[in-house]
């Protein structure tokens, strides 16, 4: 009797636990097709460029002070253009103004846009996108089979000046950099108008922000309690403690600008090009 | 009973002793702003450029006071022929003086015009609170911010952004003062003047033509090319000379932006009658050169007695006239000879 007892409960326990995870299963498969993870493949003709890996001094956050490694990668050598995003949006009509879901983009997505699949009146085809989140240029670089890439990736790109791969001694580069942040509506240029810098790469500087696989990481120490011995934020004494480099101005002006940003949104001059494993 | 008794009586004393310890320390510094009740009813500030303020607050109650500042990020003249990209508080260097009063609730907008290429936020020195508001208000371009304070504690104080590089964003200009005016106001005066030093970086040589850029390697070296008023060396002279009447009383509310120098405040031909020293509540009187630290302001105050042109300066007298640490205060109406009088020449004895 105990037997058949404990046999049948066996059964039955094991019939509702599978009957369950079926139910489980099948309610994950509806969220999945609710987000718009289906992506159209997008074909992409832009060149892309090897970086060998290497070190550099981390600026700010968990790495100030630290070496760190990158990993050889390639990388787009110029930003994503209008005409680029355009042939995205053709193949992927939910990522359009009228269509994008309000998690993934803010009230400004395309706001200057003459229509869904119109790019604005100011712009060029050549000009980089901009008032893209973060989600739609993860979703474009997805489509073309790239991905964004990391700061570390970025940052160890943009050392280089146009002679030279670690133009971060030379006060001369870190001034043009500064000025080149001055200059307004460079995002309505066309792309790759100035010299390339050493590795060929296009644009890092003086045409838009760009985003970044793991932008926000700037806000975030690595530590997820409170880790009271280090300020690691960017206001007043903050980065004056916790960075590498104290005349880097340039370097503060692009990690504020980071730290700054939400995932959803949308500015006038932040823009991004793709990159991908090796 | 007896040794009972005086021990509770001890015990009494003591305990009063304590509270008034406690109540002494908001006694000494004038109020408790944080107990200050507003009255429910809501007021946007008025937007008043520089050197102009707005109306002073006078009797009325506690208020939730609307602030809303947009930044600019604009080329505008450092000197006559010399042009400097400023970061600006609503378009000036200095920003939008705001002005309030004690046990106000102040609603401070920042809006980052969508033209900007930089992020931006603010530090108010009247805010008690985290950062002054530099997290709260911290937004891209396109974006805009808001978080509300108390003013508990009355004075004139700096606000500025506080974005990193912070040196860089106050240096080309995200400076202002924010005045917490005390219960029933500060006592009515005839002429009021905003005015804030500040000291500029520039590649170029003083005096060179054209878009100048701003140079670190000067700024931490704290070697300005321009010492100024109001970020421009013509701010305050000829068409924009400060006018005043004889007999008027004239309050300056100065502030220093720095980023770097002190300031020696001087009114060439005047002595201040009141200093609120360092833009508290202290008042010392009879002052003629008052120190005004970076980022730090007093409210100075004289009354005009003889016509004439009076020269405001930063009395570290080589800024003054050679970087542009100069403005002027032109006063106009009778002469007053019981206070000045140019003698006859004396004619020499031979």
């Amino acid at each position: 009797m105990k037997k058949i007892l404990s046999i049948s409960f066996a059964i039955i326990s094991i019939t509702v636990l599978t009957s369950c995870y079926n139910r489980v299963s099948v309610a994950v498969k509806e969220v999945q097709t609710v987000t718009p993870q289906s992506l159209s493949p997008v074909k992409s003709e832009k060149k892309m460029i090897s970086i060998d890996g290497g070190s550099y001094m981390g600026f700010l956050g968990k790495d100030s002070g630290r070496v760190v490694q990158v990993k050889s990668f390639q990388i787009d050598e110029s930003p994503v253009t209008n005409s680029e995003f355009l042939e995205f949006l053709k193949k992927n009509p939910q990522w359009t103004r009228s269509q994008v879901s309000g998690l993934y983009a803010d009230d400004a997505y395309l706001h200057n846009w003459e229509g869904d699949y119109e790019i604005p009146k100011d712009a060029k085809p050549e000009s980089p996108v901009t008032n893209i989140s973060w989600f739609a240029a993860e979703a474009y670089a997805k489509s073309v089979g790239k991905r964004l890439p990391t700061i570390d990736e970025w940052e160890y790109a943009a050392l280089a000046d146009e002679n030279s791969k670690d133009a971060s001694g030379k006060p001369e580069f870190t001034q043009y950099i500064l000025n080149s942040y001055q200059k307004k509506g460079m995002y309505r240029e066309a792309i790759k108008q100035q010299k390339p810098n050493y590795y060929g790469l296009y644009d890092l500087y003086g045409m838009v922000w760009e985003w970044t696989e793991d932008f926000n990481s700037v806000m975030i120490s690595g530590e997820s309690r409170n880790d009271s011995s280090k300020n690691e934020s960017l206001f007043c004494s903050g980065a004056a403690v916790t960075t590498s480099d104290l005349t880097n101005y340039a370097a503060f002006m692009r990690y504020a600008m980071r730290g700054s940003l939400k995932a959803d949104y949308s500015v006038n001059n932040l823009g991004f090009r793709c990159a991908k494993d090796l | 009973m007896k040794p009972l008794f005086r021990t509770l009586i001890i015990l009494a004393l003591v305990t009063m002793g304590a509270c008034k310890q406690n109540s002494s320390y908001y006694a000494d510094s004038g109020v408790n702003g944080e107990n200050i009740k507003t009255d429910g009813t809501t007021q946007v500030m008025d937007l008043v450029a520089p050197p102009f303020v707005p109306a002073a607050v006078g009797e009325r109650s506690a208020k939730k006071l609307i602030v809303t500042l947009e930044i600019l990020e604009k080329v505008g003249e450092l000197a006559d022929g010399t042009q400097y990209n400023f970061w600006t508080f609503n378009g000036t260097v200095p920003g939008t003086f705001i002005r309030a009063r004690v046990g106000d609730e102040i609603e401070l907008h920042l809006k980052n015009n969508e033209n900007n290429n930089l992020p931006h936020n603010i530090d108010l020195h009247a805010v008690n609170g985290p950062g002054g508001g530099a997290e709260a208000s911290f937004v891209s371009p396109g974006k805009e911010g808001s978080f509300t304070f108390k003013a508990l504690n009355p004075g004139l104080y700096v606000y500025h952004c506080a974005t990193a590089p912070v040196g860089m964003h106050i240096a080309n200009g995200m400076y202002g003062l924010i005045l917490i005016e005390p219960e029933g106001g500060l006592p009515k005066v005839d002429k009021e003047f905003y005015i804030m030093q500040g000291d500029f970086y520039t590649k170029g040589k003083f005096g060179e033509k054209g878009l100048q850029e701003f140079d670190i390697d000067k700024a931490i070296d704290e070697h300005p090319e321009y010492v100024v008023f109001n970020g421009n060396t013509g701010s305050l002279l000829g068409d924009n000379e400060l006018l005043v009447k004889t007999g008027e009383t004239v309050r300056i509310f100065f502030g220093n932006g720095g980023p770097n120098l002190t300031s020696s405040l001087h009114l060439i031909g005047e002595i201040f009658d009141r200093v609120y020293v360092e833009g508290g509540t202290s008042i010392t009187k009879n002052i003629q050169t008052t120190s005004v630290p970076a980022g730090g302001a007093v409210i100075a105050e004289f009354k005009a007695d003889v016509p004439g042109e009076y020269v405001l300066v930063d009395h570290a007298i080589f800024r003054a006239f050679h970087k542009g640490a100069l403005g002027k205060i032109k006063v106009t109406g009778e002469e007053n000879s019981n206070v000045f009088k140019k003698n006859e020449p004396i004619k020499n004895a031979l």
